[in-house]
């Protein structure tokens, strides 16, 4: 897709051809040079601790105790650990809810949504929602998480006072919910600033033809939105799920509490290694959560491979 | 992995790639040189800040340990300054980070430190006896006659003083002698068995918009669970979590303490089961209890001093009425004379503390700071605004005095209380215990909850060191 | 979604006889403006309360700090000052936001600076695997960013003798964005046309002067965005700092914030609420601030 559009002139020879892939003339080794600084940081700060974590996952290390005077090399035994625990298990299947639920359909249908719908609307009103999404997105995560301690609190709350159901632990009775929406009002913003680019970008001339010839709003949306932005779309949904992976911040919302049912993977890893003292079989976790990262990775690729080809 | 051939190597690897940068040259600590003559600087840390969690703390040691021991050491000729690193988060956090310090190599002089985490750290080889640290001096210091044995083993592992404890604490029974009197019980109460707790407690549920009593259970309140609810009511059945080499398992005290949960919580609705599972639940039964609706509360001293007083500023829940309205009382043991030691009546103290870094360059240096910040005069000026119960029995005789409330604890409860065993795995056997409280809190069987907890301890500790079928 | 704007009358009109009747064509008309009115109405209300919903557990941030007694309930305030007068006594409060300034800031520097080099030069030179490399490190990221890599980073750090100084903390921050980065800004530097660099080549600009002069202004609302998500990310980290760093007065906000808690875990309101606000602020001032100055593109800056 670099080659195509870029010779208009017609004379498509083949050298100028070649050439097109680098344009600026930058030449390999300028490329290496404008790569090497941020390589070289990822390499020391983010690849080689990576590796050792990697490492970390077959000891039996812990941070205090015996084992943490003199790990002992255990092999798979940490991953037979975790993959034979039952909380794992509920721990995978409570991610997978949050994903799917606050980041592909929470943040990214809703994003879309308010994209969608402020698009053509100006001055103030879009100024504001838009504030208003993005300043939750801007908060930093310890605010708002005390932000909605305060707002689903069982005695004083704001929810409760609003909706007159004094009493109602929703933190307890409805974990899961309660997580899932927070990281939706934290996230979206992400979603909505994408597809508003995104549905800028789109050429209008496209929509006023899809208009002429009497396109439904949905008509338009799926014969000539989506087509334009599946980039987008794919681009936003691996990013917000990755991130929905990983996310720790529900933790300060419900500590992975009541009874580890708001226990998603991040949590659980963290409860493992630092209450939990076992720096190992955290390090195990993690790399049993990057291969499934990795699958969730492939799969996009896959998919956007077909676009590309298509 | 950390031992120092490969940590060499890991450097060697990391400067190599790194060395050509630029910003190698931004490194901040510089090791002290020559130790006898030339200006030493000491550091001290602890889970204090000033303007924010224990600000009492580590406004003590800005403003009056650090002048004073540099004076002290100036008049003898020394160039000692001192210098400060509080931090101000949870403990857990704290723990962390101080592991990581010591691992490392690094960390401050003087640590402060939670007496449970003496055990774990000792076994890393993170902290030493303190003895084999500063060397004689330590063992000829005078204060150890002041501090209780009882206390000094709460910075103690394997029968080795590692470090030296900074304060004593006791729990009891607090009631509302208000609510007490609409519910026609005594203001004078003295219960002597689990079932007087209850009978009080069933009658309390009688008044409105009162939770009768409030047993901490769950996990969301962390070793507070273990603390101030599993503990107390354990020693009260006359076993401990750690006894004869082995912790508590299926046995019929730990039942007892179960099917007690089981009665308050699910059988007769005498507590707020949903409170126990709120992330700030334990937060919450102090307001609560502030605003006359908890009957009951298992607290330890800490409760008096720093929630309910109505001190401008100290207390968080203040109560103006603190000292007429809340009653105080030793926990009983389930039935007279069942406690451990046949004990009528149990407690359980914990006790935080200071050790010495291994590492410091300026280890007797370090630890003659230590033992001024253990100085009777030290306590006196700690205390001088807000009391606590000090480890030394000297500075309790003169301060104590003030407060009914502490002297009580001084003088009824820490003579019958017990401690937690410092051994590395009690963390785990805590956070196990505390989830069978919330599995018999949340209705499940207590036979359930205690198979489900036997099989988490034998997990943790290995078949044999269990009691109990 | 469901209140589409109604279709022209072309297929209606084929349907009805040619000669149709104004009456019913006006009825039509009326209808028609009826159901435009009532979906504008639908779409205010929905709009509404979407704004509602993301206002509402804003509106105590706002409140509580000026507030004299804040508590959990929303209340209209008792209003005084005294919050924050009380938090500027605290001497680390306002420095630790100025801490995070410069620490966001750094890091933004330097994931902006050579992400956008990294991302440049992936976009116009085929390295091989480039993709697969991409993807891997945005997968280790994040697990490098969690707790399971704390013991290593933290060694590493110490080894680099760094422990206690920003470069670390910067640079592990750093470590940890950089992948993010990269993926976002070559998406976005392959949207845009190389026609202009060719140009600029051709009136005899170098790699460097077309990457100044030619795509950075083009990719500037995309590079604006990043720098704004880069300070977002540190502005909230609590892990990386605390353990990076000793000395109190070099905390970030972050961590800060943590220390208005008591041995039991309350949280002093009285504090934290006007803490919150002021920790909150000067990130949305920024944000602000880029957003009108820029505006925010992901991909295509322009379309050719």
């Amino acid at each position: 897709m670099t080659t195509t559009v870029t010779t208009p002139a017609g004379s498509a020879i083949a050298p100028r051809r070649r050439r097109a892939d680098d344009v600026a003339g930058l030449g390999k080794a300028r490329a290496g040079i404008f790569v090497a600084p941020a390589l070289i940081i990822i390499g020391l700060f983010l690849l080689f601790p990576a590796v050792w974590t990697i490492w970390l996952g077959s000891t039996d290390y812990r941070l205090t105790g015996l084992q943490a005077a003199s790990p002992e090399f255990v092999g798979l035994d940490n991953y037979v650990e975790a993959l034979t625990d039952p909380s794992f298990w509920n721990s995978l299947w409570l991610t997978l809810i949050f994903v799917l639920f606050s980041g592909i359909i929470g943040q990214t249908l809703i994003g879309f949504g308010l994209a969608w719908s402020v698009r053509n609307i100006h001055g103030w009103t879009k100024s504001l929602i838009e504030g208003l999404v993005l300043a939750a997105w801007v908060i930093p995560a310890s605010v708002a998480s005390f932000l909605w301690l305060v707002l689903l609190d069982r005695r004083s709350g704001t929810v409760n006072g609003l909706l007159g159901t004094q009493g109602t632990a929703w933190l307890i009775d409805h974990p899961m919910e309660s997580i899932i929406i927070f990281n939706i009002w934290v996230g979206t913003a992400f979603s909505m600033q994408l597809f508003s680019s995104a549905l800028s970008a789109v050429p209008p001339s496209q929509i006023e033809s899809a208009k002429m010839v009497g396109a439904s709003g949905w008509q338009q949306l799926r014969d000539v939105i989506v087509p334009n932005i599946k980039g987008h779309i794919l681009t936003n949904t691996l990013l917000i799920t990755l991130w929905t992976f990983n996310t720790f911040t529900p933790y300060l919302v419900t500590a992975g509490g009541p009874n580890g049912k708001t226990e998603i993977l991040s949590v659980y890893i963290y409860e493992t290694a630092i209450p939990g003292g076992q720096l190992g079989l955290g390090a195990a976790i993690s790399l049993i959560m990057l291969l499934i990262n990795l699958v969730i990775a492939l799969a996009y690729v896959r998919v956007s491979r077909g676009r590309t080809k298509r | 992995m950390i031992n120092h051939s490969r940590r060499r190597t890991v450097g060697a690897f990391a400067f190599a790639t790194v060395g050509a940068l630029l910003f190698a040259g931004c490194a901040s600590s510089a090791p002290q040189e020559d130790a006898e003559s030339g200006p030493v600087t000491l550091t001290i840390t602890a889970n204090a800040i000033t303007g924010g969690k224990n600000a009492a703390e580590a406004d003590w040691i800005t403003d009056w340990v650090i002048p004073q021991f540099e004076d002290a050491m100036k008049d003898d000729g020394k160039d000692v300054t001192v210098e400060f690193e509080p931090q101000g988060v949870d403990d857990e956090n704290y723990k962390t980070k101080v592991a990581l310090d010591l691992q490392s190599g690094e960390g401050a002089d003087v640590i402060g430190m939670d007496g449970i985490w003496v055990g774990e750290f000792a076994e890393a080889g993170y902290i030493k006896p303190l003895s084999e640290v500063a060397g004689d001096a330590v063992d000829d210091w005078d204060g150890w006659d002041q501090i209780p044995e009882a206390v000094q083993a709460a910075l103690s592992f394997d029968d080795e003083r590692y470090g030296v404890p900074q304060g004593a604490d006791g729990r009891v029974l607090y009631y509302n002698k208000d609510l007490f009197e609409q519910a026609g019980l005594p203001a004078d109460w003295q219960p002597e068995s689990w079932d007087d707790v209850l009978d009080a407690a069933r009658d309390l549920k009688k008044l409105d918009g009162v939770t009768p009593i409030q047993l901490n259970a769950g996990t969301a309140m962390g070793e507070a669970t273990t603390m101030q609810g599993l503990l107390p009511l354990l020693v009260g059945t006359g076993e401990q979590v750690y006894e004869d080499d082995k912790w508590v398992g299926d046995t019929d005290g730990l039942k007892d303490v179960l099917d007690l949960y089981k009665t308050i919580y699910v059988d007769e609705g005498l507590g707020d089961a949903v409170l126990q599972q709120e992330a700030a639940g334990r937060d919450t039964s102090f307001q609560l209890f502030a605003a006359n609706q908890i009957g009951i509360l298992l607290e330890g001293d800490y409760f008096w001093r720093s929630v309910i007083n109505p001190a401008e500023g100290v207390g968080t829940a203040p109560m103006a009425n603190r000292d007429e309205v809340v009653g105080y009382t030793k926990i009983p043991a389930m039935k007279p004379g069942s406690g451990i030691n046949d004990q009528d009546f149990v407690s359980m103290s914990g006790g935080t503390g200071r050790v010495l870094n291994p590492n410091s360059d300026h280890p007797e240096l370090a630890w003659e700071l230590l033992a001024f910040m253990n100085s009777q005069e030290a306590y006196q000026e700690r205390n001088a605004t807000t009391i606590s119960i000090t480890p030394r029995n000297d500075v309790n005789d003169a301060i104590l005095a003030e407060d009914p409330m502490l002297t009580y604890v001084s003088e009824e409860v820490l003579p019958i209380t017990a401690y937690r065993p410092p051994l590395a795995a009690y963390p785990q056997v805590s956070t196990a215990l505390q989830q069978a409280s919330l599995d018999v809190v949340s209705g499940m069987s207590v036979d359930d909850a205690l198979s489900a907890y036997v099989d988490s301890v034998k997990d943790i500790v290995g078949d044999d060191a269990v009691a109990g079928g | 979604m469901t209140s589409t704007p109604t279709p022209t009358s072309t297929p209606t009109s084929t349907t009805t006889p040619p000669v149709a009747p104004p009456p019913n064509v006006r009825k039509v008309a009326a209808n028609a403006s009826l159901r435009h009115f009532l979906s504008r109405v639908a779409f205010a209300i929905v709009m509404t309360i979407v704004g509602v919903l993301f206002a509402l557990p804003m509106v105590w941030l706002v409140l509580a700090p000026f507030d004299a007694t804040p508590s959990l309930t929303l209340s209209w305030p008792d209003w005084t000052l005294d919050n924050f007068a009380r938090l500027f006594e605290n001497p680390y409060a306002l420095r630790s936001i100025g801490n995070s300034l410069l620490l966001g800031v750094a890091t933004m520097v330097i994931v902006v600076g050579f992400g956008a080099l990294a991302a440049y030069a992936m976009s116009r030179i085929r390295i091989p695997g480039r993709d697969g490399i991409l993807y891997g490190l945005l997968l280790l990221s994040s697990i490098v960013t969690g707790t399971a890599a704390m013991v290593p980073t933290f060694q590493i750090i110490t080894q680099l003798g760094l422990i206690n100084s920003y470069t670390g903390v910067v640079l592990v921050l750093a470590g940890g964005i950089l992948p993010t980065v990269i993926f976002i800004l070559k998406d976005f530097m392959d949207s845009i046309p190389k026609s202009y660099e060719e140009s600029a080549r051709l009136y005899g600009a170098g790699p460097f002067r077309i990457l100044r002069d030619v795509v950075a202004p083009i990719a500037r609302p995309g590079l604006a965005f990043i720098a704004i998500w880069t300070i977002v990310q540190v502005w909230g980290n609590f892990l990386v700092p605390f353990i990076l760093l000793r000395s109190p007065d070099l905390q970030p906000a972050a961590v800060v914030m943590y220390t208005f808690y008591t041995e039991s875990g309350q949280a002093d309101l009285r504090l934290i609420s006007a803490f919150a606000l002021l920790f909150s602020a000067p990130v949305l001032i920024i944000y602000f601030v880029v957003n009108r100055r820029y505006g925010f593109r992901f991909h295509g800056g322009i379309k050719s």
